[in-house]
């Protein structure tokens, strides 16, 4: 795999259309969660997609991904099915976990998708270990760890990139910096905000991209994947990034301007991508228009799906609480 | 024919017999390589299975217990073994939170088949951050199983039986067993991990205990023998999913109990114990349920600090006296 980008037509139609299928999948999130059919908590990815987007663009089907509570985006980015994501929102039966993890905790093993995880920080030592068990099977796969700046603050990022270089762990660490980790931002946090350097510290190399720049993300992507695949050892991504809503459903967003919000929105990724693909003439008005439609289509379908969905019953509670067997 | 062999050793050649019988197993933890093991347990593993297989980790408990949980995910069998219970704490995320919840969380998409060797209890004057019992905390956790070898068999056995297990179990060794010795029947070449034994066979009260509490309430069965009294001691071992059964059955027999817990008696194991017998068996009772815990204090240094810390046979014996003759 190259760790250049293809700029032709299929391919950037494809960038396109996966970073409006997140959108789009989470804008009737956002409705479902106002209709109070989906409940809990609701973090939306709405701003970050180029980061998703771009790193799945460098893995193949053998790699692994560990994902953060903020995951629909890496999620549908890796090709988790959109019908077992909505139905797993609505907590039905047809849901990739039953109804039991919901939106923070999305685990597909068809794509190797190692959950959701909410506990901040918490996802990088199950990563670590998925990189270490595929290396000593002999399997040669990359495992993509997806966390925010928040997880910078934790022990467990420092331990797991400590342990990661050590063993020579193939891991690519996909830092999602949003500058807030809920509403602490990025300053009042960090000793040392350029987080990118923090893997000098580890004697890993550590990039800085912009993560509103899809083929910024993905060629950076490229670039470490076939690096730590030849067996370089693991990588630090840091993606400068924004989120556009609040942080979960319930956030008055005191601790940012609307000014800052509206500066961000204007390098949003999607209208950037878009505009100069239209710009270049890579891409017309009307095909774009096309692969709107066709998401909301999609996303209608998955919400029929989910809302035929089954109730998991409650005689199946206690089930996989302990494991009969190991899924072949 | 039986063999004369010490705890720790059994310990030894069940991670031994692991690693030769399954290419899938590796052994993870601090100081388990070069040193030996703090309790000398993985001695002479490393050169036997190197580096690949015998991994010493740096300080980071939380680090490589989730590399434990990641590697069992796709499909190894990591034995992972914490210094000391207190050290655990700082893995508790990942045995919590992670372990723990994957298999549920996930529908069953994935399971952790882990095995974590901690080490507990007091006894070694070691204070307040190297002795406790926490292992009670840890049955608290649904997902997890929890086994608490006391006698050499099950030291020698039950990590093969864990690590056929498809979840996460838990093995705590206390501390102050490493030294014993005991005679291994070379007829026995497996145990359960699913079910309390009856270690020695009573009819005046049933005493349950597990880990070092065992050896002790052992000992004070002796005294209590003299005295003509007879103490029916019951090895928990598995301390969750908890045997009932196997409780209930001796104490419906005895109609007294007495639950013998090193770790403090506010919300502890003993608690739990104590409260399936009221629930299931209070009108078998003859006399009210007593327990003999840890005292309510962070294990302290000195040695005779430490021992009124400590349940000591003394304790089970008068517990059990004033059951069986009281005042």
């Amino acid at each position: 795999m190259s760790a250049r980008v293809r700029l032709d037509h299929d391919h950037v139609r494809h960038l396109l259309r996966q970073m409006i299928r997140i959108r789009h999948f989470e804008s009737k999130c956002a409705e479902l969660y106002q209709a109070q059919k989906i409940l809990g908590f609701l973090h939306l990815y709405d701003g970050e997609e180029a980061v998703s987007v771009g790193v799945m663009e460098a893995l193949t089907p053998e790699d692994a991904v560990v994902a953060t509570y903020r995951e629909h985006g890496q999620a549908i980015a890796r090709g988790v099915g959109m019908n077992a994501l909505m139905a797993e929102m609505l907590g039905k039966q047809e849901g990739c976990c039953h109804g039991r993890g919901g939106s923070m905790h999305i685990f597909d093993r068809k794509t190797r998708f190692y959950g959701g995880n909410a506990i901040v920080g918490g996802g990088l030592p199950l990563a670590i270990g998925v990189a270490l068990g595929d290396k000593m099977l002999g399997r040669n796969a990359v495992t993509a760890c997806f966390f925010g700046d928040g997880a910078v603050d934790e022990g467990e990022f420092h331990e797991s990139m400590n342990l990661a270089s050590l063993w020579g762990l193939p891991v690519l660490f996909v830092c999602e910096n949003n500058l807030y980790a809920m509403g602490m931002a990025l300053e009042r946090a960090e000793a040392r905000t350029d987080l990118a350097r923090k893997a000098d510290a580890y004697r890993m190399t550590g990039v800085a991209i912009d993560g509103m720049d899809v083929v910024a993300v993905e060629s950076a992507a490229r670039k470490a994947v076939e690096e730590i695949r030849a067996g370089g050892g693991p990588q630090f991504l840091e993606c400068h990034t924004y989120r556009f809503r609040a942080h979960s459903m319930f956030d008055a967003q005191l601790y940012r301007t609307k000014d800052e919000v509206e500066a961000w929105r204007k390098k949003g990724p999607i209208g950037r991508f878009e505009g100069w693909l239209l710009k270049n003439s890579l891409i017309s008005e009307e095909e774009v228009h096309r692969i709107e439609v066709e998401a909301d289509a999609e996303v209608d379908r998955a919400v029929v799906f989910a809302e035929a969905g089954t109730p998991e019953p409650v005689g199946e509670l206690e089930r996989f609480v302990t494991m009969e067997a190991v899924p072949a | 024919m039986t063999a004369r062999i010490t705890y720790r050793e059994a310990c030894r050649q069940a991670l031994r017999e692991a690693l030769l019988s399954d290419p899938k197993t590796f052994l993870m933890g601090e100081d388990i390589g070069r040193y030996g093991g703090c309790y000398a347990v993985t001695k002479g593993l490393l050169d036997e299975f190197g580096e690949e297989r015998v991994r010493d980790t740096p300080l980071s408990e939380s680090a490589y217990v989730g590399a434990g949980i990641g590697a069992a995910m796709v499909g190894m069998r990591p034995i992972v073994e914490i210094m000391t219970i207190n050290f655990s704490l700082l893995a508790l995320d990942q045995i919590v939170n992670n372990a723990a919840t994957i298999p549920h969380m996930s529908g069953g998409q994935f399971a952790v088949p882990l095995v974590i060797r901690i080490a507990t209890g007091g006894g070694r004057r070691v204070a307040a951050q190297h002795s406790h019992s926490l292992e009670g905390w840890y049955a608290h956790i649904p997902g997890l199983r929890i086994l608490a070898p006391a006698a050499i068999e099950d030291a020698r056995y039950m990590l093969a039986a864990a690590l056929k297990d498809p979840n996460p179990v838990l093995i705590f060794e206390h501390v102050m067993l490493y030294n014993n010795e005991g005679e291994l029947d070379p007829a026995i070449a497996e145990v359960d991990i699913a079910h309390a034994k009856v270690r020695r066979v009573g009819t005046g009260v049933s005493v349950i205990a597990y880990g070092n509490g065992l050896i002790k309430a052992l000992s004070a069965a002796e005294t209590l023998a003299a005295e003509g009294i007879s103490a029916e001691i019951i090895d928990l071992r598995v301390l969750r999913p908890l045997d009932t059964s196997t409780l209930l059955a001796s104490v419906t027999k005895t109609r007294r109990c007495v639950i013998v817990d090193e770790g403090w008696k506010s919300g502890s194991l003993a608690a739990e114990i104590g409260m399936r017998i009221a629930e299931n068996a209070f009108f078998d009772l003859d006399a009210p349920l007593r327990r003999v815990c840890g005292r309510e204090v962070p294990i302290p240094y000195a040695a005779h600090l430490e021992d009124a810390a400590l349940p000591q046979p003394a304790d089970i014996a008068a517990a059990v006296r004033g059951l069986v003759r009281p005042a």
